[in-house]
C-alpha cells in the first residue's frame, strides 16, 4: 500500500473544503487505552505485542465502513514511515518509537489508527477544510462501533484514563490546520497566536508537537479535554475559534491588498518564478515559497493553476515523498536538486 | 491567630504546638508542649514547608469531617513530600513527575490527591469527566482494576517461576474477560 501512496496526495489534503481560503484541514483524535492493561510505559516488550495483536484484529474484523490496511510500522523502513508522517497517517513520535506498533489506515486515507503511540490506541480523522462536525461524527462512529468488542480503561471521576493526565476525560483533541500568511506579513502574528494562547489552545508547527511553523501553516488544537463534551470542545472551534482566527487573517489580506498590492504581487511572482527556475532547492524554502503561491491563487493573482495542485506539491516535495517517487534513497545535496527539477517539471505541466 | 503565652494542656509548660481539630463535626482546640505532642504522636517535621503542612491540616479536617480519619489527624500520617506506590504498577508518583506519563490506569486511584492536583492544573480547573460514557461502564468500572491487578500478579508469578499459580491468574483473567464479552 505504501508505494501507492507516494505519487499523489492523500484526499483530505488536496481537496478543497469549507474555508479553505485558510482552513487547510480539520483533524480530531481520541485517546484510548485497553482495560486491565498497564500504560505502555510499564509494558515489557510481550505485553506490547499483546495489545498492538489485540488491538489490530478487533479493528481489522470491525466494519468501519470503510476498507482497512494494516502497517506494521516497527518493521517498515524509515524510508516508509517518514512518508507516513509526511502524509499525516503516524505522528513523529511513533516513527521514531522503538516498540512494537502500527498502524490502520482507511483507503482515502482520512482515518488513521495508531496502535502503542503514546496510548494503546490513537484514532484520528481528517477532512479538508474545515469540516469538523463531519470529522468528529466519523470518529465517534468509529469509537462506538470499537467500544462494542474492545473494553477501554474509564473511571467515572476522570472519564477514558490515558497516560498522560494532559488527555484525559474525552481523549479528544480537536485541531485546525491554518494558513496564515498575511497575518505574518502584517506583523500581527504573533498578537494572534497570543490570544489562541490565552484561550488555552496549543499552537504548533505543520506536523504537531515539536515542529516549527513551515510555510506559515500552524496547528491549533485544544488543551483542554477535561470537564468539557466532546460536543462543546468542537462548538468552541466552530463557533469562536475559528472564526476569529480566520477573520483576523482574511482582515489581513485585505489590509495587504489596499494598501501593499505591488509588495504583495512582487512576493507571490517571485516565488513562482523562483520554483519555476531554480535548479536546486531545500524542502524549507519550498514551503515557503508554495505558501505565496498558495497566498496568490486566493487573492486572484495566480490564475495558471489552482489549489489542488498547491496542495500537491506541498506534500510531494517533501523529502520522504521525492525519493519514493525517484524510487531510491537520496542525500541532502542531491534531494535538493531533485527536488528542483520535479517542481520544474509540475509547474511547467500545470501552466500548459 | 493563636496567642503566645498559652500553657500546654497536658502539663502546663508554654504551648507550642496548637492543633484544631474537628471530630464528629465538633471543633477542638488543642494546645501543646512539643514533648507531650510527641507523646501523643503528634510530629512536625521540621522540613516540611509551612504551606504544605497548612494543606495537610485542611485536607485532613476535610477528612475527619466526612468521618473517614481517627483521632490526632491534623498531622497527616503521611507528610505531603513522601513518596506515594502504586501496588500494581510499581511507578512512584516521582516517577510520574519526572517523566510525566502514568503506568496503569490504577495510578489515577493510587496517586490521590496528589495527581488530583496536577490534573486540576493541566485542565484548567477541571477535575471530572463530563463527556462520553462507554456503554459498558458500569461492568468495566468494577472490573478494571482488578483485571489489572490480576494481570500484575501475573506477571510476578511468571518472574517467580510459580507457573502452577500464573496458569490458575491466566485461567481466572480469561474467565472475567470472556464474561464480559457476553
Amino acid at each position: 500500500m505504501i508505494s501507492d501512496l507516494s505519487n499523489r496526495a492523500s484526499e483530505w489534503l488536496c481537496g478543497i473544503g469549507p474555508m479553505h481560503d485558510v482552513v487547510v484541514s480539520s483533524r480530531v483524535r481520541l485517546a484510548r487505552n485497553l482495560a486491565g492493561m498497564p500504560f505502555l510505559s510499564k509494558c515489557d516488550a510481550r505485553q506490547k505485542s499483546e495489545i498492538l495483536e489485540k488491538l489490530r484484529i478487533a479493528i481489522m474484523a470491525c466494519d468501519l465502513g470503510e476498507k482497512l490496511t494494516y502497517v506494521d510500522v516497527a518493521r517498515a523502513t524509515p524510508l516508509d514511515r517518514e512518508l507516513l508522517t509526511e502524509r499525516h497517517l503516524i505522528s513523529r513520535q511513533h516513527a521514531a518509537s522503538d516498540s512494537p506498533r502500527g498502524v490502520i489506515i482507511s483507503d482515502n486515507e482520512t482515518v488513521s489508527l495508531m496502535i502503542n503511540e503514546e496510548d494503546h490506541l490513537r484514532m484520528q480523522v481528517l477532512r479538508s477544510g474545515l469540516q469538523l462536525n463531519e470529522a468528529f461524527d466519523e470518529i465517534f462512529r468509529i469509537d462506538a462501533a470499537l467500544e462494542k468488542v474492545l473494553n477501554y480503561a474509564f473511571s467515572s471521576r476522570y472519564g477514558y484514563l490515558t497516560a498522560c493526565p494532559t488527555n484525559v476525560g474525552t481523549g479528544l483533541r480537536v485541531s485546525v490546520m491554518l494558513h496564515l500568511p498575511a497575518l505574518k506579513l502584517t506583523g500581527e502574528l504573533d498578537r494572534a497566536l497570543r490570544a489562541a494562547r490565552d484561550m488555552k489552545l496549543a499552537v504548533r508547527g505543520l506536523y504537531g508537537e515539536g515542529t516549527d511553523s513551515l510555510g506559515d501553516f500552524f496547528q491549533i488544537s485544544n488543551q483542554i479535554t477535561l470537564g468539557r463534551s466532546e460536543k462543546d470542545i468542537v462548538e468552541e472551534f466552530l463557533s469562536v475559534i475559528v472564526p476569529e482566527l480566520l477573520n483576523y487573517e482574511r482582515k489581513a489580506r485585505q489590509a495587504l491588498m489596499a494598501h501593499d498590492a505591488t509588495d504583495i504581487e512582487d512576493k507571490i511572482f517571485r516565488a513562482l518564478a523562483i520554483l519555476q527556475s531554480a535548479r536546486k532547492i531545500t524542502s524549507k524554502e519550498t514551503m515557503y515559497r508554495l505558501s505565496m503561491i498558495r497566498l496568490g491563487v486566493h487573492l486572484g493573482k495566480i490564475t495558471s493553476f489552482d489549489l489542488k495542485a498547491v496542495n500537491e506539491l506541498s506534500l510531494l516535495a517533501q523529502p520522504a515523498h521525492l525519493q519514493k517517487i525517484l524510487g531510491r534513497e537520496i542525500q541532502d545535496e542531491e534531494r535538493q536538486k531533485v527536488r528542483a527539477d520535479f517542481l520544474r517539471q509540475r509547474l511547467k505541466a500545470c501552466s500548459s | 491567630m493563636m496567642s503566645d503565652d498559652r500553657k500546654c494542656d497536658k502539663c502546663g509548660k508554654p504551648a507550642t504546638v496548637h492543633l484544631t481539630e474537628i471530630v464528629d463535626g465538633k471543633k477542638l482546640e488543642k494546645h501543646l508542649c512539643e514533648e507531650c505532642a510527641e507523646a501523643e504522636g503528634i510530629t512536625i517535621k521540621a522540613n516540611v514547608p509551612i504551606g504544605q503542612l497548612l494543606e495537610n491540616i485542611i485536607q485532613h479536617a476535610q477528612e475527619t469531617a466526612s468521618g473517614e480519619m481517627s483521632q490526632n489527624a491534623a498531622i497527616a500520617s503521611a507528610p505531603a513530600n513522601e513518596d506515594v506506590i502504586c501496588n500494581v504498577c510499581g511507578m512512584s508518583f516521582a516517577e510520574y513527575n519526572e517523566h510525566g506519563l502514568l503506568g496503569c490506569p490504577n495510578d489515577y486511584d493510587a496517586f490521590g490527591e496528589k495527581l488530583a492536583k496536577a490534573i486540576l492544573h493541566v485542565q484548567d480547573g477541571s477535575d471530572r469527566h463530563v463527556g462520553k460514557i462507554p456503554a459498558n461502564a458500569d461492568v468495566m468500572l468494577t472490573l478494571q482494576n482488578r483485571i489489572l491487578k490480576l494481570r500484575s500478579d501475573l506477571r510476578q508469578a511468571i518472574h517467580a517461576e510459580q507457573y502452577e499459580h500464573a496458569a490458575q491468574l491466566r485461567d481466572t483473567i480469561k474467565a472475567i474477560e470472556e464474561q464480559q464479552a457476553k
